[in-house]
């Protein structure tokens, strides 16, 4: 593969809750363009290292540079340049419950653009259509929406201010395996279309094998492996092998064998 | 990395029939591309050519925008043929063009004045008839409990009646007491000019229990209860603890909603009384303040002022009011709809719903008595 720019460098980080150890010496880089999964066991430390890189969070040492820029130790005023150019879907959507999808949506881009309200309504429902909500749901508040719907919803958040870059946290988790999938097309269908670049947290297998370019595989404080799922499937380190052969782990591979 | 590229352009060069587009269309320029693109005019049923070749930045913010441009020349009849337009930015284009539908079923219908005032007028129609049928729930319920008065739910009950009645006791005092030295104060000046200072008596005795002690009482306790009885509710309704209770078979309007009704029918009354002596205290210390008024000549006069009919009044009202600020405490508990926002808001509705009714309750009785004379 020819040298893409590193948009995510992590490196050397450290990261302490008192006296509990989430991360030692955690190393790892995301390129343009490709889709990134961190997944590990519960408790091993992916969503701290998500909310360390979109500065909600701050590791014990190290360094995080996203687009090439130091963001440790930016105050807000500094990091507003940066948190403009990425979109963070949480896992529970975080949509704010007082407003509808559509305002939901348009909030970013009423808050940091100077454009008039019509075109922003315009630009939020091109959003919610892209990321394949049905019509209604626009004028709906989040509480009205069914678990898959509130993801792609808060999805459409994410991308409101054209990021380059999108973070995921869990984007498939407590929905059912069909909206699952429907998540993994989503996905990977916006990435090709908007070239965008995508970190994600998950746990989910079927998510891995069909969307994710390279994996890291997150446990016993560090980095156990690194690679494409067909990399990582041979690896040897027990974790991952359990990870990966455990009986749902094959399932999802064979389901993804079948499918190539 | 996106490159950062000059700002976008459109330009329309009327002699080649070209459109041409410079730079980049990114959201950072939208407001600036909106503006040019809505300036521009084209002729009518003409070939166009739009030339992208220039165009070295598309998001779907632009992407919107070229497309609204490539509907809008349409819809003026003319044809356009896209030229240049790198691969991914046409893909791109091409994906928000098979959503554009969709994104425009999105947006919000904008209603007209009448409309919108229709609409409101029948939202409040429909409120107003769940009101009714909640009532009626209510009274179905209260019915069965009469017939069955074991079923009367007692620690509910009491609870109630101690939180809505008796830990209201020092506020209601106060403010009362305060009333009374208030409506003592403006009358005493203007009787004093008449040398009728002892009607102050009669003034400080009517207004505080025909009036102001029931009022006083309902507003305090749809501020205090009201909105506790609402927050309660919806935060069970929020927690489904509502639907919990009516799946093991308790009827949410026999635990939840008539112990509360019930002791405010208690408790309301008895706080009227407490207030209209305290609003009597407050007026005859004014009165020995400001008139030398002596608290027996002051009882003398309010014996004689005061008729049987007069307290009952006051009664009767504090009771409507307890059931008032009761029934719209509930409703608006029930209404609360999924989130802990709406908790928020149906608390304030319940209270100035409450106070509101209350008021214009009062404002119905003075009709009925005056025709009624008494």
């Amino acid at each position: 593969m020819a040298e893409l720019p590193c948009i995510v460098e992590v490196e050397g980080i450290c990261t302490q809750f008192g006296s509990l150890i989430v991360h030692e010496n955690v190393s790892l880089t995301v390129q343009q363009g490709e889709i990134f999964a961190l997944v590990g066991g519960s408790g091993c430390g992916k969503s701290t290292l998500l909310r360390e890189i979109i500065l909600l969070q701050k590791p014990v040492s190290g360094s995080i540079k996203v687009f090439g820029q130091d963001v440790l130790g930016l105050d807000d005023e500094g990091a507003l340049p940066l948190r403009r150019r990425w979109g963070v879907m949480f896992e529970r959507g975080a949509l704010f419950s007082s407003l509808t999808v559509l305002e939901n949506v348009g909030l970013p881009l009423r808050e940091h653009t100077e454009l008039d309200s019509g075109l922003i309504d315009e630009l939020a429902a091109l959003k919610i259509a892209l990321t394949g909500l049905p019509a209604s749901a626009g004028a709906k508040f989040p509480n009205e929406l069914s678990g898959g719907m509130r993801k792609r919803a808060a999805l459409a958040r994410a991308l409101a201010l054209e990021p380059e870059l999108v973070f995921l946290d869990e984007p498939t988790a407590g929905l059912d395996p069909l909206s699952a999938s429907g998540f993994d097309e989503l996905v990977k269908n916006l990435k090709d279309s908007l070239g965008l670049t995508i970190m994600m947290v998950t746990h989910d297998l079927d998510l891995l094998w069909r969307v994710a370019d390279r994996v890291a595989v997150l446990g016993e404080n560090r980095v156990l492996g690194i690679g494409t799922m067909e990399e990582l499937s041979q690896a040897e380190h027990p974790i991952i092998r359990e990870y990966f052969h455990g009986a749902r782990g094959r399932a999802a591979w064979e389901q993804a064998w079948k499918q190539k | 990395m996106t490159k950062r590229t000059s700002q976008g352009e459109i330009k329309i060069d009327e002699t080649e029939d070209v459109i041409r587009c410079h730079g980049a269309w990114i959201l950072s320029y939208a407001d600036h591309l909106r503006q040019r693109v809505d300036a521009l005019t084209w002729p009518e049923n003409k070939e166009l050519v739009l030339d992208c070749n220039q165009l070295d930045a598309m998001d779907t913010a632009g992407a919107w925008l070229l497309y609204r441009l490539q509907r809008e020349v349409e819809r003026a009849g003319c044809r356009l043929t896209v030229q240049g337009l790198q691969p991914a930015f046409t893909a791109l284009l091409g994906i928000i063009a098979t959503r554009a539908e969709d994104a425009e079923a999105v947006l919000p219908v904008r209603y007209g004045v009448l409309e919108r005032l229709g609409r409101r007028f029948a939202g409040h129609m429909e409120q107003a008839a769940m009101m009714l049928a909640f009532i009626g729930e209510a009274a179905m319920s209260a019915l069965r409990l009469i017939k069955q008065p074991s079923r009367i739910r007692i620690r509910p009950l009491l609870h109630n009646i101690q939180s809505a009645g008796f830990e209201a006791l020092p506020i209601v005092g106060l403010l009362s007491f305060l009333m009374g030295v208030v409506v003592s104060y403006q009358g005493a000046e203007q009787l004093a000019r008449y040398g009728a200072s002892i009607f102050v008596a009669d003034l400080v005795g009517l207004s505080m229990l025909r009036e102001m002690s029931p009022l006083l009482t309902a507003i305090i306790v749809a501020g205090r209860s009201g909105s506790a009885f609402t927050a309660q509710i919806g935060t069970m309704k929020v927690t489904e603890e509502i639907d919990a209770m009516r799946t093991i078979g308790i009827a949410p309007m026999d635990f939840l909603v008539l112990p509360k009704i019930l002791a405010l029918l208690i408790a309301v009354p008895l706080l009227t009384v407490y207030a209209d002596i305290m609003g009597i205290v407050g007026g005859m210390v004014m009165a020995k303040t400001q008139l030398g008024i002596h608290y027996a000549d002051f009882m003398d006069r309010l014996e004689d002022a005061v008729r049987l009919s007069s307290y009952l009044v006051g009664l009767g009202k504090a009771l409507v009011f307890a059931v008032i600020v009761g029934v719209v405490g509930c409703f608006q508990g029930f209404q609360v709809g999924g989130s802990a926002d709406s908790v928020g808001r149906q608390t304030t509705i319940s209270v100035v719903q409450a106070i509101f009714l209350v008021i214009v309750m009062d404002a119905v009785f003075s009709v009925i008595f005056s025709w009624l004379k008494i």
